[in-house]
């Protein structure tokens, strides 16, 4: 009794109002959205701004009932909310319903649920009590099985397919960074995911051609420029080699000669870094070879493993292919609305591009449109302002925290609402590709926003309760 | 607590910041520094226009224009975009009263406010004229380009298909096609639906409140090209078909001609027929119900799915077989007193000389020779039973192309039926059925039906001694393309090319013989024709008149089937009707006018079977 009396003193009132703003903004712009002469009544529960009112009162009381509960209960029943949302990733293969080409809903009576959108709650509250047993190493032992919490619903999620939501899982690395994950682990994954989207839009040859630039200038600034000039001579006369054989002998793809050229030139090499023990050409060279590597790989599972419909989805995804009737014609549509808004906007239900309806899904993943078209430049950086100000607020609220379990979990909540702010928006006006992912606590659907108010409470009661004793 | 990595909150506080900042710098570009996304007036929209690419047109095998694109009208409304206007004037242009107006609105409205939905399909040249010089009057009103198809000649229907609108179906599963688009709904236009519709393309235009387009929305940096469809070059001899539709006019039934070399169609008749001008454009859902309810089943193909049992014609196979499978010979002699007979079984036959060879039977259609041929063929020590033996007999059947599709470049060709032995096991009992039991089918009557397609497709192999191509009715897609590797892929049929000559001798003799030859009508002076007549029983009314034939004998040019309901033997009116039809391919004009007046002025219409 005394502690839920407590509670309402010790909660973080400044994120709360914040989440009540992005929440009646939201449902301001899915009205206008959807906007139509002939359904004024807000209440009209046959429209999405209906529904949406429904969804935000559901939300308030799913607030309220995580504020009141215990603390202790996700402390230690994280293994038991991630093992069942696994089970449920799983169950929604087989039993689920299709929508949009994903398995990825579960179908209640008229409502559909997307535990997805739920699982990451889970997921970020088993990977901050994992990191929580662990007493001070940083090192693979710690961060395998770390990665290994968070892929496994990745992967169930990315056999829906739901690409869009498995990328969202990238976040937690951002809990992993900062609880001591290499930063050459998190260098590797960037350019993994880089080179991967590089080598499909460009093509092998330049990206590998541009890793071989890039190495030379990370040896000149770590090396010097003697030694690069060594290791450019050498690495001439390797490539001549490998190319005149590769090329006349054997008719090689001109990657693969880089490659090979790399390979030797490292054998000429080895002898030279290991007897002066040069730490920075080693991990250059490490990188390089690496990268080329994980082309030649990555350029492989794309042509020969992954489906040619997935094929076909991810070059869409990336622009490559063409589809003026698909998804550039949907970002170009996009962009006109929110272009056209100016520094003021059209004003609030006054957006003409949006109401066309040329914007596929513009009370969902393309809410930003209503807002950039209706609310101008102006409107568009309050609400970049609000969720700079949310996640600003979430990063002091971790820091403040005396247990690696709350810190670490107040960063998985603080990475994913980072990550879908980014892209979404980011997709909206051309920065990202399209992926098709919510904008938190602003689009419409119940399943997203239960499952980030569920995220979002679940760290404001663990804060506070920050005084509490914790495992 | 040591917390060693305290600091690296300062890194992950600049990615927030370097988020926001690339996000509103970019926003700060596209809504504040490039004017490209600005529209001028508050009211300005952009108005996406298709741009339908012209269908591909379809030619001859001679090269004669057979089916091209006219241009037509589409109007369209995007309701929200619409002001007070003057209803009457505009109502008087398209010829519509107010309540049609009303109704027409009310749809657009319900369908969607803002998005453009059409008013008014397929507007004449005429009207869009007159529509064109009073446009500003009419803001949220405008016209899109369209093709419509059209037929040089009133023929060919079946064959060439016709174009409708998708249906909602189709819409959900196939993301080129909008609502409102056409595709090919049956024969080549549907079979060739993706080489003929070309791609469309899309103009984005920027248009003001007084309905103007200003210009090319962002110079057309959106816009997209239609590609035109692709001409196809068909097999068929449009003169040929004309000629062969004229002779089945007033008679029920079907026409399939094949050039045996290749398996190119060069007539598909079904009769009776259609104009298919009738099915383009507004008036073609009208008519489409008009010729749906006639009685005479004007949309039926029979050429591709009419299963007619395929009497007599059918004896060719039995021979073929027979001499196959080493159980009779060209000089085997049955003898036929007016039938054949086994102990209180009796399959009839006409009176004629007795015994009989190979050759004079075929000549004279005797179906006791054939009952004889059948039961050896099915009693044949080889196999260990009737049974195994009959798997073997229908094998020959299906290497000819029966009882399964046989893969022509049209839709709806339906497989025709040839009895399996686990058919008659079951309604005979597991093995409790003989040769004697299903002799009927000695003499092609009974269980067994073939598409006049598969009878033309018999004539072609027989023709090739052997050998086919699948029929098809496409030879070239594009300018220089080439048939589909589909339809130059030879098929054997098992029976050898020696087999044959003894059954073509007959057939020769069945046209060009002496007395008792069932096909003298079918002679031609100037070319051998071989061929075998056939007579359907029918249970519904008068027996269908069949014929099969080939010409001329040696290097046929010409495979040809004739099927003519209710019209009794098949020497009454198949054969001279294929003989017409050799003769006008061959030589290019018909001098037996005698003989083409009497089957014109035949009617055999579906009544005349009541009696």
């Amino acid at each position: 009794m005394q502690k839920s009396s407590n509670i309402l003193g010790r909660i973080d009132w400044v994120t709360v109002m914040l989440w009540l703003a992005m929440m009646i903004m939201g449902w301001l712009n899915i009205y206008a959205a959807v906007y139509n002469e002939q359904h004024t009544s807000i209440f009209d529960l046959s429209q999405r701004y209906g529904k949406q009112l429904l969804w935000i009162g559901a939300a308030i009381v799913l607030a309220v009932f995580v504020l009141v509960t215990d603390n202790k209960f996700y402390f230690f029943f994280a293994w038991v909310f991630y093992g069942f949302f696994l089970f449920l990733l799983l169950m929604v293969l087989i039993i689920g319903k299709e929508i949009n080409g994903a398995k990825a809903w579960f179908e209640i009576g008229s409502f559909s649920l997307q535990p997805s959108e739920f699982a990451k709650f889970a997921t970020g509250l088993a990977l901050a009590s994992f990191l929580n047993m662990q007493r001070q190493s940083s090192g693979l032992r710690v961060m395998v099985p770390a990665t290994a919490i968070i892929m496994a619903p990745a992967v169930l999620i990315a056999l829906q397919p739901d690409m869009g939501s498995v990328i969202t899982y990238f976040a937690f690395f951002v809990v992993l960074y900062r609880e001591g994950m290499s930063i050459w682990v998190f260098v590797s994954v960037i350019m993994a995911v880089l080179l991967f989207l590089l080598s499909l839009i460009l093509g092998n040859l330049p990206v590998a051609i541009g890793l071989v630039v890039m190495a030379a200038i990370a040896l000149l600034v770590t090396s010097g420029y003697r030694l690069t000039l060594k290791a450019s001579v050498i690495m001439a006369v390797t490539g001549g080699i490998a190319f005149f054989t590769g090329h006349y002998l054997l008719d090689l793809d001109t990657a693969v000669i880089i490659t090979l050229a790399v390979v030797l030139g490292g054998i000429v090499y080895a002898w030279y870094i290991y007897r002066l023990r040069l730490r920075g050409p080693a991990i250059v060279y490490v990188f390089l070879l690496g990268g080329l590597l994980y082309l030649l790989t990555v350029d492989y599972v794309f042509h020969n493993v992954i489906q040619p419909h997935q094929q076909t989805r991810i070059n869409i995804m990336l622009g490559i292919e063409d589809d003026p009737f698909g998804e550039g014609y949907n970002l170009n549509q996009s962009l006109i609305s929110i272009g056209s808004g100016g520094v003021t906007g059209k004003g609030y239900l006054n957006g003409t591009q949006t109401k066309f309806k040329f914007v596929p899904e513009q009370s969902t993943d393309f809410i930003f449109c209503t807002v950039g078209e209706e609310w101008g430049f102006i409107g568009s950086v309050v609400v970049i302002g609000l969720f700079v100000w949310l996640l600003l607020r979430l990063l002091m609220l971790a820091e403040r925290q005396r247990t690696t379990f709350v810190r670490a979990y107040g960063y998985g909540v603080f990475g994913l609402i980072l990550v879908h702010f980014f892209i979404n928006i980011g997709m909206t006006i051309g920065v990202v590709p399209v992926i098709g992912i919510p904008l938190p606590f602003f689009s419409y659907g119940g399943s997203s926003l239960w499952g980030f108010t569920l995220l979002l409470f679940v760290f404001l009661r663990l804060d506070a309760g920050r005084t509490d004793y914790l495992g | 607590m040591k917390d060693r990595y305290a600091n690296r909150k300062y890194l992950i506080m600049a990615l927030v910041l370097v988020a926001a900042l690339i996000l509103i710098a970019r926003l700060f570009y596209i809504q504040i520094i490039d004017k490209t996304y600005r529209v001028s007036a508050a009211n300005n929209a952009l108005r996406p226009v298709m741009q339908y690419p012209a269908r591909g047109l379809i030619y001859d095998r001679n090269g004669e224009l057979i089916v091209y694109n006219q241009a037509a009208y589409d109007l369209l409304v995007i309701p929200i975009q619409t002001s007070a206007f003057d209803t009457s004037r505009f109502n008087e242009i398209l010829g519509i009263s107010m309540d049609d107006f009303r109704e027409r609105m009310k749809g657009a409205v319900s369908y969607s406010r803002r998005t453009p939905s059409v008013f008014m399909k397929m507007i004449s040249s005429e009207t869009y004229a007159l529509l064109q010089e009073e446009m500003y009057r009419f803001p949220g009103f405008y016209v899109q380009a369209r093709t419509l198809r059209k037929y040089t000649r009133p023929v060919a229907a079946h064959l060439l298909g016709y174009v409708g609108e998708v249906d909602n179906k189709l819409l959900a599963r196939d993301r080129y096609y909008r609502s409102g688009d056409y595709i090919g709904v049956s024969g080549i236009e549907k079979s060739y639906e993706e080489e003929l519709r070309g791609t469309k393309g899309v103009n984005i235009f920027l248009v003001d409140v007084h309905n103007n387009i200003k210009g090319s929305y962002a110079d057309g940096r959106y816009d997209t090209i239609a590609i035109p469809g692709t001409n196809l070059w068909s097999t068929i001899d449009i003169s040929l078909q004309e000629y062969g539709e004229k002779l089945m006019q007033n008679k029920t039934g079907s026409i399939v001609v094949i050039e045996p070399a290749t398996g190119e169609i060069l007539t598909l008749v079904t009769s009776p027929s259609y104009d298919p001008n009738l099915l383009v454009g507004r008036i073609r859902s009208e008519n489409f119900s008009l010729l749906q309810a006639d009685t005479v089943k004007p949309l039926f193909d029979r050429a591709l799915m009419a299963s007619y049992p395929p009497g007599s014609t059918f004896k060719i196979m039995n021979g073929l077989i027979g001499l196959q499978e080493n159980v009779i010979h060209p000089s085997s002699l049955f003898s036929c007193s007016n039938g054949y007979h086994a102990g209180s079984l009796t399959v009839g036959c006409h009176t004629h000389n007795s015994p009989l060879d190979l050759q004079e039977a075929v000549a004279q259609s005797c179906n006791a020779w054939f009952c004889n041929a059948f039961r050896n063929i099915l009693e044949n020590q080889r196999y260990g039973s009737v049974q195994d033996a009959f798997d073997q007999w229908r094998e020959y059947l299906v290497a000819f192309g029966f009882g399964n599709k046989l893969g022509i470049d049209l839709p709806n060709e339906l497989p025709g039926f040839i009895p399996t032995r686990s058919y008659y096991d079951r309604y005979y009992g597991k093995d409790r059925w003989k040769a004697l039991t299903i002799i009927s089918l000695a003499i092609g009557q009974g269980e067994i039906g073939a598409t006049p397609l598969q009878m033309a497709n018999m004539a072609a192999i027989i023709a090739n001694r052997g050998s086919f191509y699948i029929p098809h009715v496409v030879k070239r897609v594009g300018d220089n393309g080439s048939p589909s590797p589909l339809y130059m892929q030879k098929y054997i049929t098992g029976i050898s090319p020696e087999n044959f000559e003894p059954v073509i001798e007959g057939m020769e003799g069945a046209v060009n013989g002496g007395s008792g030859s069932t096909a003298r009508g079918a002679r031609l002076d100037s070319i051998i024709i071989c061929g075998k007549t056939g007579t359907a029983q029918n249970p519904h009314g008068k027996d269908h008149s069949i014929f099969v034939a080939f010409a001329p004998r040696e290097n046929p040019q010409i495979a040809i089937a004739v099927y003519v309901e209710n019209a009794g033997f098949g020497s009454t009116f198949a054969a001279p009707i294929a003989s017409l039809m050799i003769e006008e391919y061959l030589t290019g004009q018909v001098r037996r006018k005698y003989l083409e007046d009497y089957v014109l002025k035949t009617v055999i219409t579906p009544d005349a079977k009541e009696q």
